[in-house]
């Protein structure tokens, strides 16, 4: 490299190719993020010109904001559910496809079909929110037209003249929402941990196997601890997926900007936008957003630190 | 892969313990394997039905009629036109399409020339500050986008551009810089020196070097972070949501797809026609189907090599 290092006409060079994507990178990304935390000191509305410094006045309303308050609540729930059951599942199916075969002659090997699987699988991962939140949105109807009370119906589970008003029901809502993410996910963790496992080399499961152990055990003391940097990365991911859900609850539960009925799937980013775009407390929102900058600081940290085990080489 | 010699005994008995059901030592792998593959694929089945069957029912729902639609999920369409899919476009779903067209057409290969070009420099020449910006433009991905949000849409006003293609253009660049950055970075990391010096010893520049040696050599990246980039910004709805409102209402509406569906989501629930919302949606889908069934190897491989990265 010491040739390119010092050949001439290096400076201009670096500048020249630096300058453009970090002056469109500052002023779109940087400043903006900066700015909010000033803002968010401030009593601004967003419409005037101009505002007062009000110190952390934003921050203790904040305390006090029960609708802020339970939609924190309800994004931790989720940050529990949504990493926990998506990883549970797409392990599972993973596990499925690459060592669920019929073990012919005593080596381990995938299900027939297993690329199929995939394919189908997958699939939801490319279609975007939008899609999913008008699809959800007829399947989990409040009448019999809907896909979910129309099968229940049909198994006699649920009483045709009273169907189940998922995603208005108080108790419901947040799960019925979850479901979501979790239908949307799964098949992107299943390709993601199957790649994973196939980059295992097959001699160890086949040392494993000599060795006695039985497929539960295979999976528990080979794969999981050789898959442990994909589920780490899963869990982080997930994670910030779930401290987001501004999409599914704005567009499919009611209320401006989404969250009901009575805020019972409020999430915190939907409670920001509403406050800026509807009631225009751009200062009040921009200290939301400082929030949930420090909480997904704080659960990237604790993923990383929780999920810590010694790195396996192979 | 490998294969399995067995003696020809053990063999034996494997069939005889398998013909009696009395499976015992070494054979019973077999068996239970056989049980384990009836069973996988019994789960696994069930997943495909509930990934397929919603979005099957939704696009027949396009042909189905709104009162048809709000008395039975189950009932099979009853009359096969495509008007709905007319009034779909009618409504607006076309315009959404080519709004979105035209903002990614100019968005994606300038987010990828200029993400290649930051993440090549500071791959790859070693100057003071090197360290700090590479971690300034990968620290932007940490944040979530929500804090950005009150400032970005009085800066981008400031600019005169919402509500402008221009304007949701250079976001989403900005916005797509740290992922495609942090990626072609450690892949430009990987391109082989000995090639590079060849080209600066035939009296090459720095910048012909970058476009006619290393660009092309980091196609394999290219593609991986390109797919990425297609399909979240063909994606994103947040960014539209806020900046693409038309500002007065002699404003033209410069929706994006997914913005359009959601508008026509209310606009539908009103006028009491479901059958365009559900024709709007795979309308919607369609293109991503095709994409994604042309291309799904590279879509998943370009995924999950981003997301391990």
């Amino acid at each position: 490299m010491s040739h390119v290092a010092n050949s001439k006409g290096r400076g201009g060079f670096i500048a020249g190719f630096l300058i453009l994507p970090l002056a469109l990178y500052l002023t779109f990304v940087i400043w903006p993020y900066i700015q909010t935390f000033g803002y968010s000191f401030t009593n601004w509305t967003g419409q005037s010109p101009t505002f007062d410094f009000v110190g952390l006045d934003n921050y203790s309303a904040l305390m006090k904001d029960e609708v802020f308050g339970g939609a924190l609540l309800h994004n931790l729930l989720l940050l529990v559910f949504v990493p926990t059951v998506t990883i549970l599942i797409s392990l599972f199916f993973a596990f499925m496809l690459n060592a669920g075969g019929r073990s012919g002659a005593g080596g381990v090997q995938g299900v027939a079909g297993s690329a199929l699987y995939k394919v189908i699988y997958f699939f939801p991962q490319v279609l975007s929110l939008a899609i999913l939140a008008v699809l959800f949105g007829a399947v989990y109807r409040s009448d019999e037209g809907g896909l979910l009370n129309g099968f229940l119906t049909k198994l006699g589970l649920v009483d045709p003249a009273h169907p189940i008003e998922w995603l208005n029901e108080p108790n419901f809502v947040l799960w019925c929402l979850l479901l979501v993410v979790v239908w949307h996910g799964v098949g992107f963790y299943l390709v993601l941990f199957s790649a994973a496992m196939q980059s295992v080399p097959k001699d160890i499961y086949e040392a494993a196997l000599l060795d006695g152990a039985g497929r539960a055990q295979t999976f528990f003391k080979v794969t999981l601890p050789l898959l442990w940097d994909s589920v780490q990365t899963s869990a982080v991911y997930l994670g910030i997926a779930a401290m987001d859900m501004f999409v599914l609850v704005s567009t499919m539960t009611s209320g401006q900007f989404g969250g009901g009925p009575d805020h019972h799937s409020e999430v915190m980013a939907t409670v920001l936008m509403r406050n800026f775009l509807y009631f225009g407390q751009a200062g009040y929102a921009c200290a939301m957003g400082v929030v949930m900058l420090a909480l997904t600081l704080i659960l990237s940290a604790i993923t990383l630190r929780a999920t810590r085990r010694e790195h396996v080489e192979f | 892969m490998t294969t399995v010699i067995k003696a020809p005994g053990e063999a034996a008995a494997e069939k005889r313990s398998a013909a009696t059901g009395q499976p015992r030592g070494k054979s019973k792998s077999g068996s239970d394997g056989m049980v384990l593959n009836v069973f996988s694929h019994g789960f696994l089945a069930v997943w495909g039905i509930m990934i397929v069957l919603p979005l099957i029912w939704l696009v027949l729902g396009s042909f189905k009629t709104d009162v048809q639609i709000g008395s039975s999920a189950l009932s099979w369409p009853s009359n096969w036109h495509f008007d709905a899919f007319g009034r779909a476009w009618d409504k607006g779903i076309g315009d959404y399409f080519a709004n979105t067209l035209i903002v990614m057409v100019f968005s994606v290969p300038l987010t990828m020339l200029l993400g290649s070009m930051a993440a090549y420099v500071l791959a790859r020449y070693p100057f003071a500050g090197n360290r700090p910006i590479y971690y300034f433009f990968v620290s932007g991905a940490m944040f979530p986008v929500f804090l950005a949000l009150v400032p970005l849409f009085f800066m981008v006003k400031r600019l005169d551009m919402l509500n402008s293609y221009q304007g949701l253009i250079l976001v989403y660049v900005a916005y797509s810089m740290p992922f495609t950055v942090f990626f072609m970075h450690s892949f430009f990391r990987t391109l082989p020196t000995a090639v590079h010096e060849a080209a600066v010893i035939d009296g090459a520049s720095h910048t012909r070097i970058f476009f006619q040696v290393m660009l092309p050599m980091a196609k394999p990246g290219l593609i991986s972070v390109g797919i990425f980039n297609v399909l979240g910004q063909w994606n994103q709805y947040i960014l539209p949501s806020v900046l693409m409102q038309p500002q007065t209402g002699s404003d033209p509406e410069r929706y994006m797809l997914t913005q359009g569906l959601i508008q026509l989501q209310y606009q539908m629930g009103y006028e009491t026609d479901l059958p365009v919302l559900f024709a709007g949606v795979t309308i919607a889908m369609i293109p991503m189907l095709v994409v994604y069934l042309s291309f799904q190897r590279q879509i998943q491989a370009g995924l999950t090599s981003a997301t391990l990265k």
